[in-house]
C-alpha cells in the first residue's frame, strides 16, 4: 500500500510538470501582451513600459521565466496579479471560500438525492417508476447548466420573484434572517450544479446496482434465506456503490470547473469568475495559477480514487 | 471458387452481421427512434430553414427591438429589432458544423493513436498512452477559453473572422477530446491483434497498414460511433458555453450560446429571447445523447438480445 502510494505520488509529478509546461507554453507564445494596456496609455512611455517588463521578469527567454514561475510556485508563491498588483494566493483565498460553499453543498445535494434514486430505479427496472426517474436523469444531463440556470432566474427570480438572482458576497451570515437571504440567494446556483451532476450520479449508480444483481453471490445469499432488504443494504450496495465513489472522486475536480459557468450566470464571485475575469485581462499569473491548481486537483482527485478503490475492494492489492 | 465458399463460410450472411443486428436493435429502441427523427427534422429545418423563412438575421431595426413573439416574428426579436427565428435557424448551421467537424476531429485522432497505440505496443503505446494521460490531466475548460481568447485575434487576421474562429473552435474542442476514444480503440486492438484472422491476415502478406485499417479497424467501429455521437452533443454544448461567455463567434454571428450570452441582459424584460435558442440545444443535445444510448445498447456486446 504505502509503497503503491510513493510510486502514484512519483509518477504524479511528472504529469504536473507536463500540465505546467503546457499551460505555461500557451500563455507565453501567446501574441497577447500584458502590457497591451499600459501601450495604450500615452502618460506611460516606451522607456517607462521597458522597465515594467523587467521588472516583471517579461524581458527574459521562456524557459527561465518557466523555472523561475516552477521555483517560486514550489515554495507557495504564485506571483503577483499585473493589474490589481496583489498576491495571486490572497486572490484566490478571498475567492475560494464563495467557490466551496456552493459546490460543495452542490455536491452533497446531489449525491444525498442521486445515490438512493439510483437504487431505487435499479431495483425496480423498466417500472413506471424507473422509467421517470431515468428519463429526468436524462433530461437533467442534456441541459447544458448555462441554460437551466436561465431557466431559473426567468421562473423564480422574474416571474415567480421569489428568489435574488445576484448573488451578493458581501452578504454576511450573522443572524436568522441573514441566514435565510444566504440560503435564499445560494439555492439557485447549488441546484444548476446539483442538477447535472446529480444526473450523472443517478444513471453510474442505477448501472452499477444492476450489474451486481445478476451476481452468483446475490443468488447465494437469496439461497441462504436472508430478507431482501438485508441482502440489498449489506450484499448489493456494499459491492455496488465501490465505483460510484470513485466516480465521486474522479468529478471533483469537473464540478470546479463546471462552477465556473454557474459563478457566471449567477455572478457569484467565486474562482471561476475570477478567471474568466483575469483572461480577459490578460492577467497571466493569476490564469496560469487557477489553471494549475485545477490541474493539481484532477491529479490528486485521480489518485484518491485509486487509493479509495483499493481501500474499498479487497480484491484489489497494490 | 474456393475463394468464394470461403467468403461465405467464415463471414456468413447478410443477416448474421453484426452491424444489421446492431441496427435491427435500435430500431427497436423507441426513445433512439424518436431521438433520431427529431435530429433529423431539427437538420432539414436548419439546411432548408433559411430557404422558405427569408428574413435577414442582421437587419436592425430599434423600433422593434425585444417584441415578444408574434406572427411576424414567430420568435420574437433581440435587443437590436433582429428576427430570432432567422438567427436560430442559422445558429443552428453553425452549432451543428461544429459539433460534426469537432467530432470527426476528435476521433479521427483518437482513433489514430488509439489504433497506432494497439496495435504496436511496447514503446510507441507506452509514450502515446503517457500523452494521452497528460491530455486527461488538463484542466479542459479553463484551457479551451484561454486559448479561444488568446489566439483568436492573430487567426482572425490569417483566416478571417468567421472562418478564422471557426477553425480555431473545432481544433481546440477536438484536440481536448480524443482521449476516450484513443483508449477504447486501443485496449480493443489490444485484444484483436491477437486474434487469428490477424494471422491469419499477416501470412497471406497483408501489409500493416491494410491489417490495420482493413481487418482490425471495422471491428472497433459500433464503439467508435457510439463514442462519435456522443462526441457531438458534447461538442455542440462546449461550442455554446464558449459562445455563452463571450468567448465563440464574433457577435454578429448569432449561435445559440452567442443568443443566450445576449439574452442574459433582457431575462426582466424581454425572457422569451432565452428560450428559444436554450430549447433548440437543448432539445438537439437531448435526441443525440438518446441516440447515442440507443446505439451503445444495441452495438454493445455485453447487452444480451
Amino acid at each position: 500500500m504505502k509503497k503503491y502510494l510513493i510510486n502514484r505520488l512519483l509518477i504524479a509529478i511528472p504529469t504536473l510538470i507536463g500540465i505546467s509546461v503546457v499551460i505555461f507554453t500557451i500563455l507565453a507564445v501567446a501574441p497577447g501582451d500584458p502590457m497591451g494596456e499600459f501601450a495604450a496609455n500615452p502618460s506611460i512611455t516606451a522607456e517607462v513600459r521597458e522597465n515594467i517588463r523587467k521588472s516583471l521578469g517579461l524581458d527574459q527567454p521562456i524557459y527561465i521565466r518557466y523555472f523561475k514561475w516552477a521555483w517560486a510556485f514550489v515554495r507557495g508563491d504564485l506571483g503577483y496579479s499585473f493589474t490589481s498588483r496583489s498576491p495571486v494566493i490572497e486572490l484566490i483565498l478571498q475567492r475560494l471560500p464563495t467557490t466551496l460553499w456552493v459546490v460543495g453543498s452542490a455536491y452533497l445535494l446531489a449525491a444525498l438525492i442521486a445515490i438512493p434514486l439510483g437504487v431505487i430505479s435499479a431495483l425496480k427496472p423498466y417500472s413506471l417508476l424507473d422509467l421517470t426517474i431515468t428519463t429526468l436523469a436524462f433530461l437533467g444531463f442534456s441541459l447544458p447548466p448555462f441554460f437551466s440556470g436561465l431557466l431559473l432566474i426567468i421562473i423564480f427570480s422574474v416571474q415567480l420573484k421569489w428568489l435574488p438572482f445576484i448573488y451578493d458576497s458581501t452578504l454576511q451570515v450573522t443572524n436568522w434572517q441573514t441566514l435565510i437571504a444566504q440560503i435564499k440567494q445560494s439555492i439557485m446556483p447549488i441546484s444548476v450544479l446539483a442538477l447535472y451532476q446529480g444526473a450523472v450520479l443517478m444513471r453510474f449508480t442505477r448501472s452499477s446496482v444492476l450489474e451486481e444483481l445478476n451476481q452468483e453471490y446475490v443468488r447465494t445469499a437469496y439461497a441462504k434465506g436472508l430478507t431482501k432488504l438485508a441482502i440489498i443494504k449489506n450484499h448489493i450496495l456494499r459491492n455496488a456503490l465501490i465505483p460510484v465513489v470513485t466516480l465521486i472522486a474522479l468529478d471533483l475536480p469537473t464540478i470546479f470547473t463546471g462552477a465556473l459557468i454557474t459563478e457566471q450566470v449567477f455572478r457569484v464571485p467565486g474562482i471561476g469568475a475570477l478567471l474568466i475575469e483575469s483572461i480577459y485581462r490578460s492577467d497571466t499569473p493569476v490564469v496560469m495559477a487557477i489553471t494549475f491548481i485545477y490541474g493539481i486537483l484532477i491529479v490528486i482527485f485521480n489518485i484518491i480514487a485509486d487509493l479509495t478503490y483499493g481501500f474499498l475492494d479487497p480484491r484489489v492489492r497494490y | 471458387m474456393l475463394n468464394n465458399k470461403l467468403k461465405t463460410n467464415t463471414v456468413g450472411t447478410w443477416w448474421q452481421n453484426p452491424y444489421i443486428i446492431g441496427i435491427k436493435r435500435l430500431m427497436r429502441d423507441k426513445m433512439a427512434m424518436v431521438g433520431t427523427g427529431v435530429l433529423l427534422l431539427i437538420i432539414l429545418t436548419v439546411i432548408c430553414g433559411p430557404l422558405i423563412y427569408r428574413t435577414p438575421i442582421d437587419k436592425i431595426d430599434f423600433s422593434q427591438s425585444t417584441l415578444p413573439p408574434s406572427l411576424a416574428h414567430p420568435f420574437g426579436t433581440n435587443d437590436l429589432g433582429q428576427d430570432q427565428l432567422a438567427r436560430v435557424l442559422y445558429g443552428g448551421r453553425i452549432s451543428l458544423t461544429v459539433g460534426i467537424i469537432a467530432m470527426l476531429v476528435a476521433v479521427s485522432l483518437g482513433t489514430s493513436i488509439g489504433a497506432i497505440s494497439g496495435y504496436y505496443g511496447g514503446l510507441v503505446d507506452n509514450v502515446l498512452m503517457r500523452i494521452t494521460d497528460l491530455f486527461l490531466a488538463l484542466p479542459q475548460l479553463p484551457l479551451l477559453l484561454l486559448v479561444v481568447y488568446l489566439f483568436r485575434d492573430i487567426i482572425k487576421t490569417i483566416a478571417g473572422p468567421e472562418t478564422g474562429i471557426f477553425v480555431l473552435i473545432v481544433l481546440v474542442i477536438g484536440c481536448l477530446n480524443w482521449m476516450s476514444v484513443a483508449r477504447l480503440v486501443r485496449a480493443n486492438f489490444l485484444k484483436l491483434r491477437e486474434m487469428e484472422f490477424v494471422t491469419a491476415a499477416r501470412a497471406l502478406g497483408a501489409q500493416e497498414g491494410r491489417i490495420i485499417s482493413r481487418h482490425i479497424l471495422p471491428n472497433v467501429f459500433g464503439l467508435i460511433i457510439v463514442a462519435a455521437t456522443l462526441a457531438v452533443g458534447n461538442a455542440i454544448i462546449t461550442e455554446s458555453t464558449l459562445s455563452f461567455l463571450g468567448l465563440g463567434f464574433p457577435p454578429d454571428v448569432p449561435t445559440w450560446g452567442r443568443m443566450l450570452y445576449d439574452a442574459q441582459n433582457f431575462l426582466t424584460s424581454a425572457p422569451y429571447m432565452a428560450i428559444f435558442p436554450g430549447l433548440a440545444i437543448f432539445l438537439t443535445v437531448l435526441s443525440i445523447n438518446y441516440i447515442g444510448d440507443g446505439l451503445r445498447d444495441a452495438f454493445d456486446p455485453k447487452t444480451k438480445q
